[in-house]
């Protein structure tokens, strides 16, 4: 029980991290595509963001499997035959899985936002990325903290995509939701019950800072 | 003296753009025309917000735009007011007056001076939303002066103040643009705000700019529809030339166009200006003794029906032109007609520096 | 940043449509590893009574669990005999209608051609990084691929490479995408596959899979349920269940 609250912990805190880096810069391409060839693209890849919202855990999952597999172009980066039944591979899931919670609330934060801050840095002498990362990023700090919490929180509970490819180590790929399924279907229903509860406790506890947040003014 | 040329032309949004000039590099321009006429497009082509294919334009020697040529904002030597402030709300008033400043190679505007000339000293800790809409508009043009601009673009930067907050800014910023050595573009749709800043104008329609030159000229220039209007007015820019401690009366210019302006309006030999409304205008034939000192040689160079009972006279008074809103009637009986001498008189009491 | 919300509230419905949908008909619990004859066998149910069966495929195990809680499930084809008994036991499945519909056999299997040999010797061979097994609590081909490696005496060097599938179903699908090398698979699953190498691992090796069927107590008095479990032990059901691999009741 300890290596699996551990790793989940670990698992929802290194998804968030790489979202914040990957997601953040990706929700500003998608605000900002305004040209007909470049909004269309961002019409496609919002689609494609938004997808794991609908699929079954268990499709994305089994493409998972394929990319991270052997056949899949993921695996001979890292040197490995296959990523799935491993800690960076679950990574790797959670990201895509969880992509849209970061992307959405960002999107929506800069397009709010619109492009009157944007313009006047850029006429006081910041280039793109100055003006992006002292002016943009602070103004959307409100929602990219809402994008942060939704993915860790997300993450935290994520089982379909875990189950999927992660084959139940101990310590490496069991997380805590994987355990409680496991308890639950040995019948071992106090433990199932303690470790469901801290779950739902910590997810309350995210969902209602959340919306703390969301009752905050941010500028 | 440098000169600023541009020449924008291309489909935009809903209009065609089709804008061409060339004014001094030194001094305001105004920039006049109705909403929805083009005057905030062509103020971004010039900032580098929009990039139209196929326009050019110089600043005083350096070219921001030619064919292939397109320098991005950020590289661009063009400070931006616009309507809106647009205070960066993450910072308060001092960090957002340094952003520019600190992104910019080292120039002549000073922080102090700069902080002086607008007030901005008791404001500099404050956050921007606690700020009135004056001090706001007050701030985002300390700000833009201090990231040293070579062309400062106003974009009618006191349409959404009050009447007082308007008028508090208004004489500072004729007074930045000579003290800064910064051209400046003023954008606006209220003819009197330009009158009593700007050297130059442009007038604008449809996107088309309909006529440009010094501001006294385009006023005075019935072609235009400023001479005929209600409240039409002309500036004079004159240097003091004198001043009676006894009655306390200062004397701007030389004859034959001398005034007597009421109280020091400014240092021995500085240049004042004076906007001289058409209807404290009046017309005599022959010069007679009156209470009223100023009384100008003058020659009647046209005429136009004012609206109503008026008549718009425009003024010959040396190289100067004056205006004068005369009621038809008047016109009449004195027996008036275009090249003839009259005396025009101004009471002092009318005249104030701008 | 109401888009959050919305988000939540959108994914909640989405949970919740199944649980809907469910309910309304006959619905038997599948052990995954008979999940094709299951679907054959339902078809040619439902071609000569008109009748409709919804086949719901996974872990036995997992199904127990549901139907302690009220899954409305009729029937169930458990993997084993355990979990029917313990379902009697609790009273939630009906005694008389017990028996025994396949017995499975397990099957070491690799999706590289050539990879398992005919005796299995590849288990010794620590070429593999991941070998793919069923969950043993859950479902009984695990339990009995766990056996096989203690009876052949690599367990405890096999045990670090284990992956671990939630149904037997999942397991393959480990194995058939290549990131596991090899894996303990029930024969239904591989017996019409050409590609790849299996080994049908000996009898003695393992308990024998009794997979039993039971009228569970949802179905009690669905004559449509009671009508299906006694197709299956028509001759032509019997027929087509071993032409799965399959052994006949003892």
């Amino acid at each position: 029980m300890g290596p699996a609250i551990l790793l989940t912990l670990e698992l929802a805190g290194l998804t968030t991290a790489i979202l914040l880096l990957l997601g953040v810069p990706l929700a500003w391409a998608l605000a900002r595509a305004r040209a007909r060839w470049s909004g269309a693209l961002a019409g496609v890849a919002g689609a494609l963001i938004a997808l794991p919202l609908v699929l079954p855990p268990t499709v994305l999952g089994f493409y998972l499997l394929i990319l991270l597999g052997p056949r899949g172009p993921l695996a001979p980066l890292f040197g490995v035959t296959t990523l799935a039944f491993s800690f960076p591979g679950l990574v790797i899931g959670s990201c895509l899985y969880s992509l849209p919670f970061m992307v959405q609330p960002v999107r929506a934060g800069f397009a709010a936002l619109g492009s009157s801050a944007w313009e006047a840095a850029l006429t006081l002498r910041a280039a793109p990325l100055d003006a992006f990362v002292t002016v943009m990023l602070p103004l959307a700090r409100g929602p990219i903290l809402t994008g942060a919490l939704l993915s860790f929180a997300h993450t935290l509970g994520e089982f379909g995509v875990v189950m999927m490819i992660g084959g139940d180590i101990p310590g490496k790929t069991e997380t805590l939701s994987i355990l409680i399924f496991d308890d639950v279907e040995t019948l071992n229903w106090s433990a199932a019950g303690h470790l469901a509860g801290a779950l739902a406790l910590v997810s309350f506890l995210f969902i209602w800072l959340l919306l703390r947040l969301e009752r905050r003014p941010w500028a | 003296m440098g000169v600023i040329a541009a020449r924008f032309a291309g489909p935009f949004g809903g209009f065609a753009l089709d804008a061409g000039f060339e004014i001094p590099a030194a001094g305001i321009t105004g920039l006049f025309g109705p909403s929805g006429c083009g005057k905030s497009t062509l103020l971004r082509c010039l900032a580098g917000l929009e990039r139209m294919p196929g326009g050019a334009l110089r600043v005083d020697g350096a070219v921001w735009q030619q064919g292939a040529t397109f320098v991005p904002p950020w590289r661009r030597a063009a400070g931006y007011v616009f309507q809106d402030a647009r205070l960066f709300a993450h910072l308060d008033v001092a960090a957002n007056l340094r952003f520019g400043l600190r992104r910019a190679a080292a120039g002549g505007i000073a922080w102090d001076e700069v902080i002086d000339a607008l007030g901005l000293g008791p404001l500099l800790a404050r956050a921007p939303a606690s700020l009135s809409g004056g001090e706001r508009q007050r701030v985002a043009l300390g700000r833009a002066l201090l990231a040293q601009p070579r062309l400062l673009l106003l974009d009618e930067p006191l349409s959404a103040l009050d009447r007082a907050a308007a008028e508090d800014i208004l004489p500072r910023l004729g007074a930045l643009s000579a003290r800064f050595r910064v051209p400046a573009l003023f954008v606006s749709h209220s003819i009197d705000e330009i009158e009593r800043v700007a050297s130059h104008l442009l007038v604008m329609r449809a996107g088309r700019i309909t006529a440009a030159g010094p501001l006294a000229d385009l006023l005075t220039d019935l072609a235009q529809p400023f001479a005929a209007r209600a409240g039409a007015a002309t500036v004079l820019d004159l240097p003091v030339t004198g001043f009676d401690m006894g009655y306390e009366l200062s004397l701007c210019g030389f004859p034959p166009l001398c005034l007597h302006v009421p109280g020091r309006v400014g240092p021995l030999g500085g240049l004042v200006r004076l906007r001289v409304r058409a209807s404290d205008v009046s017309l005599l034939r022959t010069a007679a003794e009156s209470s009223i000192l100023n009384q100008l040689p003058a020659e009647i160079l046209a005429v136009t029906p004012a609206g109503g009972p008026h008549m718009a006279v425009v003024l010959g008074v040396g190289p100067a032109r004056l205006l004068a809103h005369i009621t038809r009637k008047s016109w009449d009986m004195l027996g008036l007609a275009v090249g003839q001498g009259v005396i025009a008189q101004i009471k002092a009491e009318a005249l104030a520096a701008a | 940043m109401k888009s959050s919300l919305s988000l939540l509230a959108l994914l909640a419905a989405l949970t919740l449509v199944p649980l809907g949908a469910r309910a309304a008909s006959t619905t038997v619990a599948v052990a995954a590893n008979f999940t094709q004859p299951a679907k054959r066998l339902a078809a040619a149910f439902e071609r000569k009574t008109g009748d409709n069966i919804v086949l719901s495929f996974g872990a036995s195990g997992q199904f127990a669990t549901e139907v302690t809680q009220g899954a409305p499930y009729a029937i169930l084809l458990s993997a084993d005999e355990e979990r029917p008994k313990q379902l009697i036991a609790l009273g939630l499945a009906d005694e008389s209608s017990l028996f025994t519909y396949a017995v499975g056999k397990l099957v070491l299997f690799s999706a590289k051609p050539g990879y398992v040999d005919a005796a299995g010797k590849v288990l010794g061979s620590g070429s593999f990084a991941h070998i793919a097994i069923a969950d043993p609590k859950a479902a009984p081909y695990g339990a009995a691929g766990i056996e096989t490696l203690k009876t052949l005496g690599v367990y405890a060097t096999v045990a670090p490479k284990i992956v671990t599938g939630k149904s037997i179903a999942q397991t393959y699908q480990f194995i058939a995408t290549g990131n596991a090398a090899l894996g303990f698979v029930a024969l239904s699953q591989v017996i019409k596959i050409k590609t790849g190498s299996q080994w049908l691992v000996p009898a003695k090796d393992y308990q024998p899979i009794i997979q039993d069927a039971v009228l569970l107590k949802a179905g009690e008095h669905d004559p449509v349920a009671k009508a299906f479990l006694a197709y299956l032990k028509t001759p032509r059901a019997v027929k087509l269940i071993s032409s799965y691999g399959y052994a006949a009741a003892p």
